[in-house]
């Protein structure tokens, strides 16, 4: 299974940069993730709960980093395993260029399941991903730029305070 | 006037009252005392490197009875293949062990490599899960594509196989020169490459085992979804666990299906045994569906070139094929002889052909085995010769009726030796092919076509003129051919001293409807009614031998070998007559029921004769042994050769690309027919099938070797609205010359004729309605018509 895109993300590519090797950013943004610890070093332990079709399981597994280009390219490489579920592997491959906005983040994931997974849910696999990647990289732009859509309450934040850009909670609590 | 009894009457099938009532007693239902539960760790991996297994913490966890890796069987024997083949250089095939449990390597998704035993079915099935969490495989490469399997000996799935080939078999080899020399020359020849899709079986009752162990006698007892309980304690016993025969039982109980799949031992039957003796308690498992789509034997799964030479009017020249069957990880029981004997020997189909020669590759995979599926080779010869013929029809603007009708053998030439090696003894092909046009009526075909474009439908018709060897098979002919058995079959026929009878046959009934079908041949023979005689099978305990069901054999075979056993009930009652009717035994004859003194009123009824036979105390003692039972068995002299003719209607949406079939008609002749409400039904479960495989059934395994359509949410089975009223004659009889039943066998006819017929009818569809398609694979999906038709 293989899947690209590319976000427009508003901010720098440093701080994109610092909010991929940030296992809270990460634990934040993958959907249904439970745990996420370790560095870029050592590589992260990851714990995962998520349903597919009629399968249902926790993953845990291992992600580790790899081709690192400080601010601009990584492999992230991951090996989850769901007991009786089966198992998910797979790569992305990401790259980080500045533009006129902020950041271009231009991804693409080369993954395949197995065991129980396969047999039962391959045709909602596709679909299954796509999904988990657009989850996640809503996820990842809000924790950069702040909500997407405007909601009453930070409207009225705004309104208070014209000269205040809206920012997401990772640039609030790194305050870049 | 249809008779209402005995042979060739529609006796309803006395098994279906357990049956539809939930009455039947299958594996699964047997609830025995002290009974533990066994569950599979299987693969999750299509191959690799088995690291390491810590059994540890599997074997402590609640109600856990024993743990079982490969480590634990690697010294019993290994599965064996049924039939050893030459590669056409003279070398043997290429056998690798197939174990218990996988050992070192793993094969395909689902080979199994572990198994627990536990009080209860909820404590196994999490024990095997914290069994495979605690398990290391190294994962390789995974081969799923037969051609790079045979040109890449870097990757193996048996690593003492490096080009991943079984053998490589030309049939007849010393043909060759002829048939390419008849190509070379030929004024036409029309090519083809087409696919068998590979099939998973699908039989309703998952398999299922139970195996017990009586310390007491040293007794095993096995009781299984099997075929052919007499082969599975053969292989279990000479091969596997080296039981000694007369200590093991195997029991095949009610069966809910099979099609093949169930012909074969598999390992999990070995390891209930083995678990049963270690734990002194009975050890049982049921599959899940899940593991019946990973690891029952899968069928077809051919890649096939076939080649048609001919004159510019049609007449056939020769035929010529290139094959690679799948045999998938390991070779289950008959996976050789499947793509070899069983289909290259048809490859003359029911047509005058002077040359044909047939080349199969067989090739390991890493997925699950595959092996003989209702109709077993013969469907995919049918299919290649069926598919190049309609191929060679619109090339050369032939009729495809008239083309077929020039080419069949004629009644004149039997008995028929086909360049492919069969003696065919009888047929008459023009009469299913007229029959099935009436039937058809395809000179109607043109009006409702035109009433189907009225409704924007594109209509075809497509034929499809079958041939099968089946009634296997001639012992001494298959030893010559390399099977490890013989093909023979047996039955006892036990007179009751109150004059019912009790029938043991050594065939095995999983839904074909023995129990009528044999009680109305023994009850017609010996004139009483058929509810005097019970039919008893599936229990190496109690039956002489057999060699199971599959084939079309059954009736041929083993119901040939319960008539010749009546025959010797008959001369012995004839004997016990004459003593008692103080007559020569010359002069007594027997026919409805009574033995009587020719030419007098003098006569003794069957059950007087029985009665006297259990209480002689007017009988010939000195001369003849009381009692009244009598075991034949039959060796067949040659295959049976069932033939017909199928033509089906289908409709396809020119928007859509989605066909249906929207009339199927079938004339066959099977010889004599002794139940034609069973005919009928096998035929019509037959055609079901094979309007499954023509459209809708797909076994995909990814580049990785992950099943993915390992359920019923993607694997499509035929559903009632897949398939017409079926139109089924078999009133076209030429008796099987050879036994004395004259019957030919019925149950893999629909399977083996239908497939073609529908994909030639689409592709008839296509090329009427403007669409120039030469070719689309099984399953003729609405995506692949609707591709086919925008190019």
């Amino acid at each position: 299974m293989q899947l690209s895109d590319v976000k427009t993300i508003k901010a720098s590519p440093e701080t994109v940069w610092a909010a991929i090797l940030n296992p809270d950013v990460l634990m934040q943004c993958v959907p249904g993730c439970q745990s996420m610890t370790g560095s870029v070093e050592t590589g992260f332990e990851a714990t995962v709960k998520q349903k597919i079709g009629p399968v249902s399981a926790t993953f845990t597994g291992v992600v580790t980093l790899s081709d690192i280009d400080p601010g601009r390219a990584v492999t992230i490489s991951g090996e989850g395993k769901g007991g009786a579920a089966g198992f998910a592997k797979g790569g992305a491959k990401v790259t980080l260029t500045p533009v006129a906005e902020g950041t271009e983040l231009a991804y693409s994931v080369d993954a395949s399941v197995g065991g129980k997974i396969a047999q039962l849910g391959s045709r909602l696999i596709d679909g299954f991903a796509k999904k988990m990647a657009d989850e996640f990289f809503t996820r990842f732009q809000e924790a950069l730029e702040g909500p997407a859509e405007w909601s009453e309450e930070a409207e009225a934040q705004a309104e208070g305070n014209d000269e205040a850009p809206k920012k997401g909670w990772f640039k609030r609590m790194i305050g870049a | 006037m249809p008779k209402d009894h005995g042979i060739g009457a529609s006796s309803k099938r006395r098994e279906d009252v357990r049956f539809l009532t939930g009455e039947g007693v299958y594996t699964d239902d047997m609830a025995l005392h002290g009974q533990t539960y066994a569950v599979f760790v299987r693969s999750t991996v299509a191959h690799g490197r088995i690291k390491s297994i810590n059994t540890k913490a599997a074997a402590s966890m609640p109600g856990v009875l024993a743990v079982f890796t490969g480590e634990d069987f690697k010294d019993v024997g290994g599965n064996p293949a049924g039939w050893l083949i030459k590669s056409r250089n003279g070398e043997p095939m290429r056998e690798p062990k197939r174990p218990v449990l996988a050992h070192g390597k793993v094969r395909h998704v689902g080979d199994v490599y572990a198994a627990v035993v536990a009080e209860t079915y909820q404590q196994a099935k999490d024990a095997a899960q914290q069994l495979a969490d605690d398990t290391v495989i190294e994962e390789l490469p995974a081969i799923i594509d037969m051609a790079k399997a045979l040109a890449d000996s870097s990757n193996r799935v048996h690593d003492e196989i490096p080009d991943n080939q079984c053998y490589d078999w030309g049939w007849i080899e010393d043909n060759r020169a002829a048939v390419d020399a008849a190509f070379k020359s030929a004024p036409h020849v029309t090519t083809l490459e087409l696919v068998n899709n590979r099939l998973v079986p699908n039989a309703m009752e998952p398999r299922a085992s139970i195996g017990e162990y009586f310390p007491g006698t040293g007794d095993y007892k096995l009781t299984t979804t099997s075929q052919n309980p007499h082969l599975t304690r053969l292989l279990v016993a000479a091969f596997v666990l080296g039981i000694p025969e007369n200590k093991l039982t195997v029991v095949a109980p009610d069966v809910g299906g099979g099609f093949g799949s169930k012909i074969y031992h598999y390992g999990e039957e070995a390891l209930v045994l083995a678990a049963s003796k270690l734990l002194g308690r009975p050890v049982r498992w049921t599959a899940e569906r899940s593991e019946s789509f990973l690891s029952d034997a899968h069928g077809r799964d051919h890649v096939t070139k076939i080649e048609l030479a001919c004159d510019k009017e049609g007449n056939f020249l020769a035929f010529r094929t290139e094959t690679m069957a799948n045999v998938g990880a390991y070779l289950s029981n008959f996976a050789t002889v499947t793509p070899t004997f069983l289909h290259g020997t048809l490859m003359a189909g029911p047509y005058k052909v002077p040359h044909v020669y047939v080349n199969v590759k067989t090739v390991f995979t890493n997925t699950a085995p595959v092996d003989a599926y209702r109709g077993a080779g013969r469907p995919e010869a049918t299919y290649s010769l069926e598919r190049v013929i309609d191929k060679m029809c619109r090339e050369l603007g032939l009729d495809p009726f008239e083309v077929r009708r020039k080419n069949f053998i004629t009644t004149d030439m039997f008995p028929y030796t086909t360049p492919v090696a069969l003696v065919y003894d009888t047929g008459n092909y023009h009469a299913t092919l007229d029959k099935a046009m009436v039937m058809a009526d395809v000179a109607g075909f043109a009006k409702r076509r035109a009433e189907s474009a009225k409704r924007g439908k594109l209509r075809g018709m497509g034929l499809s003129t079958w041939i099968e060897a089946c009634g296997i098979a001639p012992s001494h002919l298959v030893g010559i051919l390399g099977s490890r058995v013989g093909l023979y079959d047996a039955a006892t026929v036990r007179v009751n001293a109150t004059g019912n009878i009790s029938v043991m046959v050594g065939a095995h009934s999983h839904g074909q409807g023995h129990e009528t079908v044999f009680a109305q041949i023994v009850a017609d023979k010996l004139g009483i009614p058929e509810s005097s005689v019970a039919i008893v099978h599936g229990d190496t305990s109690k039956i002489p031998f057999g060699m199971g069901s599959y084939g079309s054999r059954s009736l041929a075979v083993c119901g040939v070998a319960m008539t010749k056993a009546v025959d010797k009930i008959i001369a012995k009652g004839k004997k016990i007559a004459a003593h008692m009717l103080e007559a020569p035994e010359g002069d007594i004859t027997f026919a409805d029921g009574k033995f009587s003194v020719a030419g007098t009123d003098k006569a003794k009824t069957f059950g007087e004769i029985a009665f006297s036979a259990y209480v002689p105390h007017n009988y010939p003692l000195e001369t003849l042994e009381p009692g009244l039972e009598e075991t034949a068995f039959y060796d067949p002299a040659n295959f049976t050769y069932p033939a017909g003719a199928y033509i089906c209607e289908v409709e396809v949406d020119e928007g859509t690309g989605k066909v249906d079939v929207v009339a199927f008609h079938c004339a066959d002749d099977f010889g004599n027919v002794m139940n034609p409400m069973i005919v009928e039904g096998q035929v019509h479960g037959g055609v079901g099938q094979g309007i499954g495989q023509a459209l809708l059934e797909s076994t995909t395994y990814d580049e990785n070797g992950q099943l993915l359509t390992g359920s019923y949410m993607d694997y499509a089975m035929p559903r009632a609205d897949d398939v017409p009223f079926y139109n089924v004659d078999y009133s076209c009889q030429t008796a099987c010359t050879h036994n004395p039943l004259g019957v030919k066998g019925c149950g893999e006819a629909g399977a083996i004729g239908s497939p073609p017929a529908v994909v030639n009818a689409v592709l008839d569809a296509l090329n009427a309605g403007g669409y120039k398609v030469d070719h689309i694979d099984m399953p003729v999906s609405p995506g692949r018509v609707w591709q086919a038709m925008n190019g």
